[in-house]
């Protein structure tokens, strides 16, 4: 798994697929999550652009698409119930983005520097 | 990702609450708050808090709040009339050991601060907001002074406990604490400690609102919580408050909102209104009692988004293509179990039931106006 400095987490899925959720670093800080919108399913995003908004009691907040990519799938339990990010954020997966190659996940943190960049 | 995380700006100059490291030492998330380093949520988070507090029992630390006595020079008589020249109440017929809710107002009309101000038989007992207190005292000493000794009380905790439970946690602590009803404001005896009581909050619950030596606070914060309170931080004190459909200093009422365009007419009762035994007298008097008359332009209202996406304050409302008004409170109301907010819209469009559009990241939903509360008040009254 690796990580990114926006506290997202990165599983790679099969030779080209790329599953995102956000760290439990990143849900503490949030605060619960009471909603998520999710992007439309075929849609092409390159690494920056908004791609899920999510509102925790506090705050509005937006998790950026990592990579480039097609979304190819989202996970609509999270719109039905929110607090899945909050209870289990490593299962709480967001979205999968089709990559054109893994190799652009070499350049994201691993567990340890991740661990050291939260301190 | 989330501005969550920049939160923890430093600042030097917050100044600490008393009860400082017993928030810290119950898993408090401090941040910044009118000046001061006050616990958002403590390791259950809001949600939990929130609903701890509507079925049980909350405890919050309030201490940040402007606590003043104003002891009279003359006449207590002398006191409650120089005082309803700053405030459109009856202050004259409060009774001893009664409280009201009342407002400060501007020469314009507008609102200085909302407050609480309590008849203690021989002085006035005031609870003002933090980020108004020293404006406020300030302005009390300017005006008050021929009348009154205004002294800020420095050395007291301020603490509420609030919810369904909190009346059996504080009479076993404190025997009396039951008898009292909504509004009424006492002297209990904890352990030989004196506490000024109110049976009063800002969460639309019953529950109380507790004055205490510094010294004392927090053996008296462990035992409440030890009876079973949740220690609730701000983030639930702003939910609770905002389902109780109650303002807030700042956002949902300030110096441009007049006490009538923000549905506060009943705080301002019969005796001071036009035709009362003591008609207007107050700062901006003519403004908001020619107000009154002929009915406000805008008004105060709930609003229910009729999605899942909480609406917060700022976020434009429309009405077709006109821009009529903004949310000035807005969030997920964990009782109510989805969003919910307040805002201003024109008299014309301030109906329950009349649907308006809000726009949210560029999108325009749904927003329906409804009546607030938006879930039902408990008062002993």
């Amino acid at each position: 798994m690796k990580f990114t400095a926006e506290h997202e987490w990165l599983r790679a899925e099969g030779d080209d697929v790329v599953v995102v959720g956000i760290t439990a670093h990143a849900a503490t800080q949030l605060g619960d999550v009471v909603f998520v919108e999710l992007p439309e399913v075929e849609t092409m995003v390159a690494a920056g652009d908004e791609a899920v908004v999510i509102e925790s009691v506090k705050a509005a907040s937006d998790i950026l698409a990592p990579v480039d990519g097609e979304i190819i799938a989202v996970n609509t339990k999270l719109v039905d119930n929110p607090g899945l990010v909050n209870e289990d954020p490593l299962q709480a997966w967001f979205f999968k983005i089709r990559v054109d190659d893994l190799v652009v996940l070499d350049e994201f943190m691993d567990e340890d520097e991740y661990a050291d960049l939260i301190g | 990702m989330p501005p969550a995380i920049k939160e923890g700006v430093l600042q030097d100059d917050l100044l600490k609450l008393g009860l400082d490291a017993l928030h810290r030492d119950w898993g408090g998330r401090m941040v910044p708050f009118a000046g001061y380093d006050m616990p958002v949520q403590y390791t259950e988070g809001v949600l939990k808090e929130h609903l701890a507090t509507r079925s049980g029992a909350g405890l919050f630390d309030v201490s940040h709040m402007g606590q003043v006595i104003l002891r009279p020079k003359t006449s207590m008589t002398e006191l409650c009339l120089g005082f309803e020249a700053l405030v459109p109440a009856d202050v004259l017929d409060l009774k001893p050991l009664r409280q009201r809710y009342g407002l400060f107002t501007d020469a314009m009309g507008g609102i200085l601060d909302d407050l609480m101000f309590g008849n203690r038989g021989d002085h006035l007992f005031v609870v003002v907001n933090a980020a108004c207190k020293a404006q406020d005292i300030a302005h009390m000493k300017a005006h008050l002074s021929a009348v009154a000794e205004v002294l800020p009380v420095t050395d007291r905790a301020l603490l509420a406990l609030q919810g369904p439970g909190s009346e059996a946690i504080l009479q076993a602590l404190a025997p009396g604490a039951a008898a009292m009803r909504f509004m009424d404001v006492g002297y209990l005896d904890w352990q030989g400690v004196e506490l000024w009581v109110s049976r009063s909050g800002y969460t639309g619950e019953d529950g109380y609102e507790i004055s205490l030596p510094q010294a004392r606070a927090e053996a008296f914060a462990r035992a409440l919580v030890a009876a079973g309170a949740q220690p609730v931080g701000l983030g639930a004190r702003d939910s609770l408050r905002l389902e109780a459909g109650l303002c807030l200093y700042g956002h949902d009422i300030d110096r441009t909102t007049s006490p009538i365009a923000a549905n506060l007419s009943w705080a301002i009762p019969k005796a001071r209104r036009r035709g009362g035994e003591r008609e207007g007298g107050f700062p901006g008097a003519e403004a908001i009692l020619h107000e009154m008359a002929q009915g406000p332009d805008r008004l105060r209202v709930g609003l229910r988004p009729e999605g899942r996406a909480p609406m917060r304050e700022g976020t434009e409302l429309y009405h077709g293509s006109d821009l009529i008004g903004r949310i000035t409170s807005g969030g997920f109301g964990p009782s109510v179990g989805a969003p919910v907010a307040m805002g201003y819209v024109p008299v014309g469009l301030s109906t329950p039931g009349t649907r308006i559009e809000a726009e949210l990241r560029g999108k325009r939903l749904p927003v329906t106006v409804a009546p607030l509360p938006f879930h039902p008040t408990t008062y002993k009254r």
